[in-house]
């Protein structure tokens, strides 16, 4: 053996295991690689969404639903992604595309169905039926094991300050316009109110659905956001067309 | 304390009141106002007691309990870290009967706060974040002195990692109730509480780091590493998938910096990886260091842990995105992540079998040491569960199994089996040790633990196995006409004895929790139970001789 | 041949035998005879000093 110095300075895993900045850098540079290389080209990649005819940012309603969706943990047991199987697009509808969650910050796919999927549950039942489903489950479904959310009827909805909503959304990525945000708090209650005048939140927001959801016109709840939010969820893309799906055949590397 | 720092204190806790108070008025929503309150209130309890604590006396032996020299390791946030453990982990696993027994019968939610969207994510937390988390924070605390052979660098800011830990807990636990959450699961926490988060986690890197740095060992023992891994990949993760931007400053809401896709395999990126470095990482540091310490012998091989380590870090962080098989993310990333995660088995194995063979020529323990038979079932199922998250990640077998109750039982197969054992044993080798006594209060009741915790994992994967098949086989079965047998509503029905079982099985395991609870409990009294010693057949060398004849002179009395 | 294959087929091979290689080197590297007596001594110094700061 040589001189003890030089020989602890050569030898390789030796060196790194007493020394504690080279451990941390080497554990660091080991744990970043795989996300490096996988998370990556997502961004950039342009296959990753290929954009589809219909797809548009939620309208304030809708988002103020969605927020409730997420803060009761709906997501929990309810998924928001139909897999390309034949039993899954006879059960739920056809099968959810990438660019059909391009504004959902954050995508609600789920992870697991303890109830049935919802992506594309909109139109699927009436507003009186969630409205009942919502406030008593069991008596729509007997066998349903989900909670009652009774309580979202009574809530008045806290409308907040939605343009500062979407600004925050705009922030991130999401298209709202200087209009669209400016008209905000408006284009909310017009939605479910039919007795005030929308606008032009139906050419701004193709597709949105204006009426009183919870059978309630006199108040604004969170069961009508709610409402507004489950009534649309999976409405904008017309499968009706082949189109979604030929753009689709179209890309390369998925 | 001297008069200048307690009023210096008194003040600086009176500006935290104050400035929670103010956000608490100001606030956007209830739910930020309810978490701006419990800070201020935080902050009037620390007024009182830096006020109470104003005793030139007893300097640097207050509340926070700072160590008296350098002569001993500083284990009070330890104690406090392992009381913690047993704390969190009781009501962590009280949340999970409770959630399991509202999926049997639905009439147990209690709109709104305690319905099973808001517990479910209280359940998981406080199983992972405070359970886990807190046995994570005491046990490196306790491996990383005495294998560096010194105190914990940085006393104070132990301490302030330690009760930083509690209030994040706190405000994670609370907010879920509230209702304010990001809904990404396993980082539900709003922005400000991942902030506060961040800060405590750099803190912690700064006490770990800090004590390695200054250790009297030429080494860094293998436990370090992992504990080390686990410590900068969790601050990668957090800071990455949190990434968020507020809608109001004095609003606990926030919306993720990515969607849809990106912001899918991002989250499983981190989800998958919350187990793979919080969950694995960590508690494997538990075992290189446990194990050899309660077997008494050292690790089976050093060289297979150096390479279970390299190759378990660099792998586990490309598995994340077999959690959205055939969904729209692109195959090429969906083929990547099940390649990664079948490979993980070998790393995986490598460190069971490391831990396993530690005991080589010490096998009789396992029948009359109950703390080592706790550690053999620990990585036993650790295993189990290790080889079923590979198969599970194969595409063909996820088509079926993705979205069931199977990857709920295999979850708690790694959760309650290994992570939960694990602990247990640790936290059974460490509280005589910590607070100077013998032994445990009874050897017998760990004994008990055992097969209670075993008997409700067999119940609880068990159960689970048969649902997740179940359903998944109820959901794509057509009949011969060419229909869908079964409605959705059908394959919930079916689920009910499962969900019973289950539920059968988590109260099993909670029961030997309490049990355990109990014996630390008595332990910390000082008291020890009498009972017969935990061996094989009685043997009393007095009686092990031939009979001799008695001698006939002796006579009749 | 585009740049995506010119690329592909660089992995598919000596990228792949390069990586191949390294990984046998690194799965190796503990193993050399050097390695043992610091192995050893790193493996049992968690059993010096069982006094717990006493």
């Amino acid at each position: 053996m040589t001189d003890p110095v030089v020989e602890e300075t050569v030898k390789g895993h030796k060196r790194l295991e007493r020394n504690i900045t080279l451990l941390a850098i080497g554990t660091f540079v080991t744990v970043a690689i795989g996300g490096l290389v996988q998370i990556t080209p997502l961004f950039y990649l342009e296959n990753t969404i290929e954009e589809v005819e219909g797809v548009r940012p939620y309208s304030p309603l809708e988002q103020a639903g969605r927020d409730i969706y997420i803060r009761e943990g709906c997501y929990v047991c309810h998924s928001q992604m139909v897999r390309p199987f034949r039993d899954e697009v006879e059960r739920y509808g056809p099968y959810s595309l990438a660019a059909e969650s391009m504004y959902d910050h954050p995508f609600q796919w789920g992870s697991k169905r303890t109830g049935p999927d919802l992506a594309r549950v909109g139109g699927r039942y009436s507003d009186e039926w969630h409205v009942q489903h919502l406030e008593d489950p069991q008596s729509v479904v007997p066998e349903s094991v989900m909670p009652q959310y009774g309580f979202l009827k009574e809530t008045e909805l806290d409308i907040g300050d939605p343009a500062a909503t979407l600004t925050a959304l705009r922030r991130v990525g999401v298209p709202y316009s200087d209009e669209d945000i400016e008209k905000a708090e408006a284009d909310m209650l017009a939605q479910a109110n039919p007795e005030l005048d929308p606008g032009d939140l139906a050419e701004r927001y193709p597709k949105t659905q204006i009426r009183d959801f919870d059978g309630n016109p006199a108040k604004l709840t969170e069961m009508d956001a709610l409402i507004a939010y489950l009534q649309m969820l999976g409405t904008l893309v017309d499968f009706e067309s082949a189109a979604p799906y030929e753009e689709l055949a179209e890309e390369k590397g998925r | 304390m001297q008069a200048e720092t307690a009023l210096g204190r008194v003040g600086l806790w009176f500006l935290v009141m104050l400035v929670a108070m103010a956000a608490a008025l100001g606030a956007a929503d209830s739910g930020f106002a309810a978490h701006a309150w419990i800070i201020a209130a935080l902050g009037f309890v620390m007024i009182w007691m830096s006020a109470s604590r104003f005793d030139p006396m007893g300097k640097a032996q207050g509340f926070f309990k700072m160590p008296d020299g350098p002569s001993r390791y500083d284990d009070d946030p330890i104690r406090w870290g392992v009381i913690a453990t047993m704390f969190w982990g009781l009501a962590g696993l009280l949340a999970g009967v409770f959630i399991a027994a509202q999926l049997a019968f639905p009439q147990l939610n209690i709109e709104p706060w305690f319905n099973f969207g808001r517990v479910r994510p209280l359940h998981t937390s406080a199983v992972i974040f405070a359970f886990g988390g807190n046995a994570l924070l005491a046990t490196s605390f306790y491996v990383v002195q005495r294998t560096c052979r010194t105190q914990l660098a940085f006393p104070t800011l132990a301490r302030f990692v330690f009760w930083g830990y509690q209030l994040f807990i706190v405000l994670a636990a609370t907010g879920y109730l509230l209702g304010i959450t990001q809904s990404k699961e396993y980082a539900e926490p709003e922005w400000y509480v991942d902030l506060w988060l961040t800060i405590v986690w750099v803190a912690y890197f700064i006490v770990f780091v800090g004590t390695l740095a200054k250790r009297k060992e030429p080494h860094i023992y293998v436990a370090n590493w992992f504990y080390l891994a686990f410590i900068v990949t969790v601050a990668m993760l957090h800071i990455v998938n949190n990434l968020a931007m507020p809608v109001s400053l004095l609003g606990a809401k926030s919306y993720s910096a990515f969607a849809g896709v990106q912001d899918a395999l991002t989250q499983w990126w981190y989800g998958h990886n919350a187990v793979g470095f919080f969950l694995t990482a960590g508690f494997l540091a538990m075992m290189y260091y446990f194990v050899p310490k309660q077997a008494e012998r050292p690790v089976y091989s050093y060289r297979l842990s150096i390479i279970h380590f390299w190759s378990l870090i660099f792998l586990y962080i490309w598995a994340g995105p077999h959690h959205l098989h055939y969904t729209a993310l692109p195959d090429w990333a969906q083929t990547l992540g099940m390649v990664f995660s079948i490979m993980l088995w070998m790393p995986s194995w490598g460190g069971m079998i490391n831990g396993l063979m530690t005991l080589n020529g010490a096998w009789d323990k396992v029948r009359t040491d109950p703390i080592i038979r706790m550690m053999v079932m620990a990585l036993a199922f650790y295993g189990m569960s290790t080889f079923e998250g590979p198969m599970l990640s194969i595409k063909s077998v996820n088509s079926l199994s993705h979205y069931t109750d199977w990857t709920i039982g295999h979850v708690h197969s790694g959760a309650l089996g290994w992570n939960g054992l694990i602990t247990f044993a640790c936290v059974y080798f460490l509280v005589p040790r910590l607070w100077k006594r013998e032994r445990m209060y009874s050897l017998r009741m760990i004994n008990w633990h055992f097969w209670l915790a075993t008997i409700g994992i067999v119940f609880y994967a068990a159960s689970m196995w048969v649902a997740g098949i179940m359903q998944g086989l109820m959901w794509r079965e057509y009949g011969p006409d060419g229909y869908l047998v079964w409605s959705f509503a059908d394959s919930v029905s079916a689920m009910f004895p499962m969900y019973v079982i289950r539920a059968v099985g988590g109260l099993l395991y909670l029961s030997g929790a309490i049990i355990m609870s109990y014996n630390i409990w008595m332990t910390l009294a000082g008291k020890q139970r009498e009972e017969a010693p935990l061996k094989d057949a009685a043997y009393d060398p007095e009686k092990d001789r031939p009979i001799v004849t008695q001698p006939s002179a002796v006579p009749a009395e | 041949m585009s740049f995506y294959e010119t690329l592909r087929h660089f992995a598919d091979s000596y990228a792949l035998v390069g990586m191949l290689i390294l990984f046998v080197v690194l799965c190796a590297w503990p193993f050399r005879p050097g390695a043992k007596q610091r192995n050893h001594e790193a493996a049992t110094l968690i059993f010096e000093g069982q006094d717990d700061g006493e």
